[in-house]
């Protein structure tokens, strides 16, 4: 049992960035690559709450601004807007963020996303403060995370 | 002289005219809806989608949609500033194209920005070749995307999302608009339905 606890305390930690005294966890991030002119990226994270939290705003080096934003399709319209007072976290439903949806922006890109590489990401949340985790860019149209 | 009497409607009757346009706003968001999703076969609105455009390639020529007779083109509008949908239609249409083997040689791949501001020949170029080489990136001047859009019915606008001129986002339609290879309208497909479907559509409509 101490074993198998370990074990996932250490997977947790390989690809997680866990906030102990918080209750905040954040998996899975992963971004897009870009080509040399652009300005723009997306980073995609899964965040578990333990209570109640709000994602209020994040940061990174690799951009001048880092919005929390929403893709949304009406009436085949696609719209793309920065998410107003932050994102609410509650604890049992974690946030899935994926393309066409939730994605952290990244505006005014400093570098190219290069496939293959790590991106410093901070979360910041109402409660649980500095989360700090890397993205990890794969292709320039992937869908899902790649695969570790 | 008999009095006319006073012709207030029936209280039920008072609201018919807001029951009657109510009514219509269904019909045509239905028929919309008909529109926008229903089967990738032609429509017959056929004659009144796409026409003749003149824009420039991600080398900065001009080309018009006589550039591309011969070929069936698959249309898609969007803008690279855009990181989260646009890579996703763009990747699913080069998966597609992928999947369908032979028939993808009649084909023109075209994504045509609604930014233009933004996307330069450079940019629509770079960004167009990181999903295929098969799909060209088009711009033009403000006007000439303007008339491209109307022509083939696309709707966008520019969203502010901060005080700099810069700091704004595109609402654009999400559509793949398939035009054979003498121009005409050949069919529509859903945007959002991964590359298995829009595959499976291509080859429906490209014969
Ligand atoms: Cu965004």
């Amino acid at each position: 049992m101490r074993l198998m606890l370990s074990a996932l305390v250490l997977a947790a930690l390989s690809t997680a960035a866990l906030a102990q005294s918080t209750g905040v966890a954040v998996t899975q991030a992963w971004s897009r690559a870009s080509t040399p002119a652009a300005k723009t990226g997306a980073i995609y994270v899964t965040v578990t709450a333990g209570g109640p939290d709000r994602l209020t705003g994040a940061s990174t080096p690799v951009a001048e601004t880092a919005e929390v934003h929403q893709s949304k399709m009406t009436n085949g319209v696609m719209e793309m807007r920065p998410v107003e007072g932050g994102l609410a976290v509650t604890p049992g439903t974690p946030i899935h963020m994926a393309p066409g949806g939730y994605h952290i922006m990244l505006l005014g890109l400093k570098q190219p996303l290069q496939q293959g590489s790590h991106v410093p990401l901070t979360l910041n949340f109402e409660h649980a403060g500095a989360v700090n985790v890397e993205a990890v860019v794969a292709g320039p149209g992937a869908s899902e995370p790649p695969r570790p | 002289m008999p009095e006319t009497k006073p012709t207030r409607p029936a209280p039920t009757w008072r609201f018919a005219p807001i029951i009657l346009a109510g009514f219509a706003v269904i019909l045509l968001v239905a028929a919309g809806a008909i529109w926008f999703f229903g089967a990738p076969a032609p429509l017959q609105q056929a004659a009144a989608i796409g026409g003749p455009f003149s824009l420039t390639d991600g080398a900065g020529k001009p080309v018009t949609d006589k550039t591309y007779r011969g070929k069936y083109m698959l249309v898609y509008f969007g803008y690279t500033f855009c990181p989260d949908v646009c890579p996703t239609t763009l990747n699913d249409v080069a998966q597609a194209i992928d999947k369908i083997g032979p028939v993808a040689d009649k084909l023109q791949p075209l994504f045509i920005t609604i930014d233009p501001a933004r996307d330069t020949p450079d940019v629509i170029r770079q960004y167009a070749a990181a999903f295929s080489p098969k799909l060209q990136g088009l711009t033009g001047t403000a006007a000439q995307i303007a008339d491209v859009a109307k022509e083939y019915r696309v709707y966008y606008a520019s969203h502010k999302t901060g005080p700099g001129p810069g700091d704004y986002t595109m609402d654009h339609s999400s559509i793949l608009y398939v035009m054979d290879p003498s121009g005409h309208f050949a069919g529509v497909i859903r945007a959002d339905e991964g590359p298995d479907a829009i595959a499976a559509d291509l080859k429906k409509i490209v014969s």
